[in-house]
């Protein structure tokens, strides 16, 4: 068994870098990005671990996951412990290992980060997720003393599934409706094979079945039954169904054939495995030039997989300059080691098509950077006459969402903001309509995987909390 | 899964199902639609209601064979499942007492019709119904729609049955002669409705179409589906389907649905090639 090592020595490592698969070859592949840890790279990184007493790193993960912990038990090759360790509170390890920004969190309060070598607590956590999938290793159900109480939950996306296995535990009787075909959400469709397998996916959703929980696909809440219906049948209900609807820029020639919201091109290329046309049957352009509009991850994960079905130039359009960009650096970083073209200060104006409406270009006009606006990063500002065309034959809108009404307007008593969010109290997840919890990106707008996971858990909380005063929705 | 309850070939390119999906069929009001996927690997295609069965939870579908996937769904048998089968999405027709009102159908837009004209004469409106096709072969639900409508016109573009001509032609004499049409509804091929509008402008009566546009999610998610409408963006799933039909942008949408025709062309000819072996491992026959 490997050893704890004295606190000089763990001082004296470097952080164990991930091996990744060569961009000059993944660039053409839908394989996952990076390869994970051996088991050797684990101890070897979990053993520079400090196990600090009062361990900031906690307060950093939405998740609540006890790390030093976890990582204690890596040290003593105790994988499965350290697997039950993290299911404790963390019901999508294998998930939230890859895709959360743990350098904008857990790792950021880590002792070592001063020193610029934090502990690698994403891959860490990856490592055994992977450890337990692969060796067929399950969580332990905790002995669950079994209510009668049901909880309905809208959306089986990061904020749902969470919710869903923690009620589980307590005993709730979840139902979690999903409008897709398949469960998972933003996980399926939105991210890309090559950042988050779907088998991956697909184990974890199946272990939160297996903990009770009854997961009902092709079912839209809003059109297959309103809220108000539901809320009739359970005793409380949280609804999570996701940001939805995709923003256009509103220029001319955005509705050209061959311009796509990077919701559309995304989904068919991972919910639909488009990429593995004509064996799944759902086509997509496959573009020689293809132009990404935005930067923030979404952006990243389009223009990577545009080049991956085979564009030969993938373009990032962007109309701030590199320090503004907003997404995740490791992205920006594999994007260009994959050849992605970034075109920083630059707008653009409309999208050129042909008489059967192809894309044959974009006009664009370039920007400076004057003052800071309201968002606290500097206003662009247009040149004049700086317009010039660049020659592409596909445009893929990444510039955000907005809120899906399909729900909210089925939902009596449960306001929105004036963009269509839910309104919700931020300690809890409460609505304006006692009983209705709600979180994840249909209250936060677009933001991450992981702030989607801490609403799931403090909305299972605040629902656990409401039933056990004896409260219901059916009363 | 969603079993087939009933299968009915009603021409040489078109089919009937009923499908066993009591959620949707509680739920479902006239002009919405349903989105089936055949298999996992299938694609997700929209349809408009063609019927439906309350008190035993079932969808009546009606689909022309254009493609591989409307190939494979017609040889599907009775009691035989589908993958997937959402719905009832977008948004349903106004349904409201007009007066006198007109429905007509095309091609598969002759199904579409059928609850529309009904729920209308339920409402209380005089409703003339018009379908037509290019031949006597090609005209289905008939008996249907003459039930659903206080009074039906059939055309053929051949004079092979019912009056010869489109349907088009037949609506204008009805607009020369009686001023008292409140509203027009028209489903059926892109062309066929753009040229209903154009023959309604005159007489300026409101002129509702409903547009089958190439969709993934068909809930609002993707804007795979937008056309635009009055010169706004408007998404056909969640907006529509029913839009007025003078303010839509006809050559945009119609660009648009032809986005991925060499791949549906190519896909096609893999799968008469391969004997029609399905992605999901079944076979015709």
């Amino acid at each position: 068994m490997a050893q704890m090592i004295p606190p000089k020595e763990r001082m004296k490592r470097n952080q164990v870098s991930m091996p990744e698969q060569n961009p000059k070859e993944r660039k053409n592949n839908f394989k996952e990005v990076p390869l994970g840890y051996t088991v050797e790279q684990a101890i070897y990184e979990a053993q520079r671990c400090l196990q600090c007493k009062n361990a900031k790193c906690i307060s950093g993960c939405p998740a609540e996951i006890n790390i030093p912990e976890f990582i204690k038990k890596i040290v003593e090759e105790d994988f499965c412990a350290a697997y039950n360790e993290i299911l404790n509170t963390d019901a999508l390890p294998a998930i939230t290992g890859r895709v959360c920004p743990q350098e904008e969190q857990c790792q950021k309060y880590c002792v070592l980060e001063k020193q610029g070598k934090p502990i690698a607590i994403g891959r860490l956590e990856r490592f055994v997720a992977d450890w337990a999938r692969s060796n067929n290793v399950h969580g332990k159900l905790p002995d669950i003393e079994i209510n009668k109480k049901k909880v309905g939950i809208v959306g089986s996306g990061p904020a749902g599934l969470t919710c869903a296995a923690d009620l589980a535990k307590l005993g709730y009787e979840v139902t979690l409706f999903e409008a897709l075909h398949l469960p998972g959400g933003v996980l399926v469709y939105g991210i890309p094979e090559f950042r988050l397998p779907k088998s991956i996916v697909k184990y974890e959703v199946d272990e939160i079945e297996k903990s009770g929980v009854k997961l009902i696909t092709d079912y839209v809440v809003g059109a297959t039954k309103s809220v108000d219906a539901l809320a009739e049948q359970f005793d409380s209900l949280f609804l999570a169904n996701g940001a939805g609807a995709p923003r256009f820029m509103n220029i001319p020639g955005e509705n050209l054939n061959d311009v796509y919201s990077a919701n559309e091109f995304l989904t068919r290329s991972n919910l639909m495995k488009a990429y593995a046309f004509p064996e799944y049957d759902t086509p997509i352009k496959i573009g020689k030039r293809a132009a990404t509009i935005g930067a923030g991850n979404v952006a990243m994960d389009s223009a990577r997989t545009a080049l991956r079905l085979g564009a030969e130039k993938s373009y990032i359009i962007y109309r701030r300059s590199r320090t503004e960009v907003p997404a995740r650096s490791e992205e920006v970083h594999h994007a260009e080691e994959e050849g992605i073209i970034f075109n920083f200060l630059t707008l653009p104006i409309q999208v050129l098509g042909d008489k059967n409406g192809n894309v044959i270009g974009m006009e664009c006009q370039k920007m400076r950077l004057g003052e800071p606006d309201e968002s606290g990063r500097r206003r662009p500002i247009p040149i004049d006459g700086s317009n010039f065309n660049i020659e592409i034959d596909m445009v893929i809108d990444a510039i955000g969402t907005s809120a899906n009404p399909i729900v909210a307007r089925s939902a009596t008593g449960v306001e929105t903001n004036k963009w269509g969010y839910f309104v919700a109290k931020e300690e809890t997840g409460a609505t304006t309509r006692e009983g209705i919890f709600a979180g994840g990106d249909i209250v936060r707008g677009s933001a991450t995987v992981i702030s989607a996971v801490g609403d799931g858990k403090m909305a299972a909380r605040a629902i656990h909390k409401y039933l056990s005063s004896g409260k219901s929705l059916r009363k | 899964m969603y079993k087939i309850i009933k299968k009915e070939k009603l021409n040489d390119v078109i089919y009937s199902m009923w499908i066993e999906a009591p959620e949707v069929a509680s739920s479902v009001q006239p002009g919405q639609f349903i989105i089936l996927m055949i298999c996992e690997k299938g694609e997700r295609v929209p349809l408009t209601v063609a019927d439906f069965d309350r008190e035993n939870g079932w969808i009546r579908i009606v689909f022309q064979i254009v493609g591989k996937t409307s190939e494979e769904l017609s040889c599907l048998k009775e009691n035989d499942l589908l993958f997937s089968f959402i719905g009832p999405l977008g948004k349903k027709t106004e349904i409201e007492n007009y007066g006198k009102v007109i429905t007509i159908g095309g091609g598969t837009g002759i199904a579409c019709i059928h609850p529309i004209a009904r729920a209308l004469k339920e409402a209380g409106n005089e409703v003339i119904s018009i379908i037509g096709a290019r031949n006597k072969e090609l005209i289905f639900m008939e008996e249907e729609i003459r039930e659903a409508s206080n009074k039906l016109i059939v055309t053929t573009d051949d004079g092979s049955y019912g009056r010869k001509g489109f349907v088009t032609q037949a609506l204008k004499e009805i607009l020369d002669k009686d001023s008292d049409i409140k509203k027009i509804w028209t489903i059926g091929p892109p062309v066929m409705m753009k040229v209903t509008c154009d023959t309604t402008k005159p007489y300026g009566v409101d002129t509702i179409v409903s547009l089958n546009s190439i969709m993934v999610d068909g809930t609002g998610m993707c804007g795979s589906c937008r056309v635009a409408v009055g010169g706004e963006t408007k998404f056909v799933c969640s907006d529509g389907p029913e839009f007025d039909g003078q303010l839509v942008d006809w050559s945009e949408f119609s660009n648009r649905l032809t986005r991925y025709q060499g791949a549906e062309k190519s896909s096609w000819d893999k799968y008469k090639d391969h004997q029609h072996e399905c992605n999901c491992g079944r076979s015709k026959n």
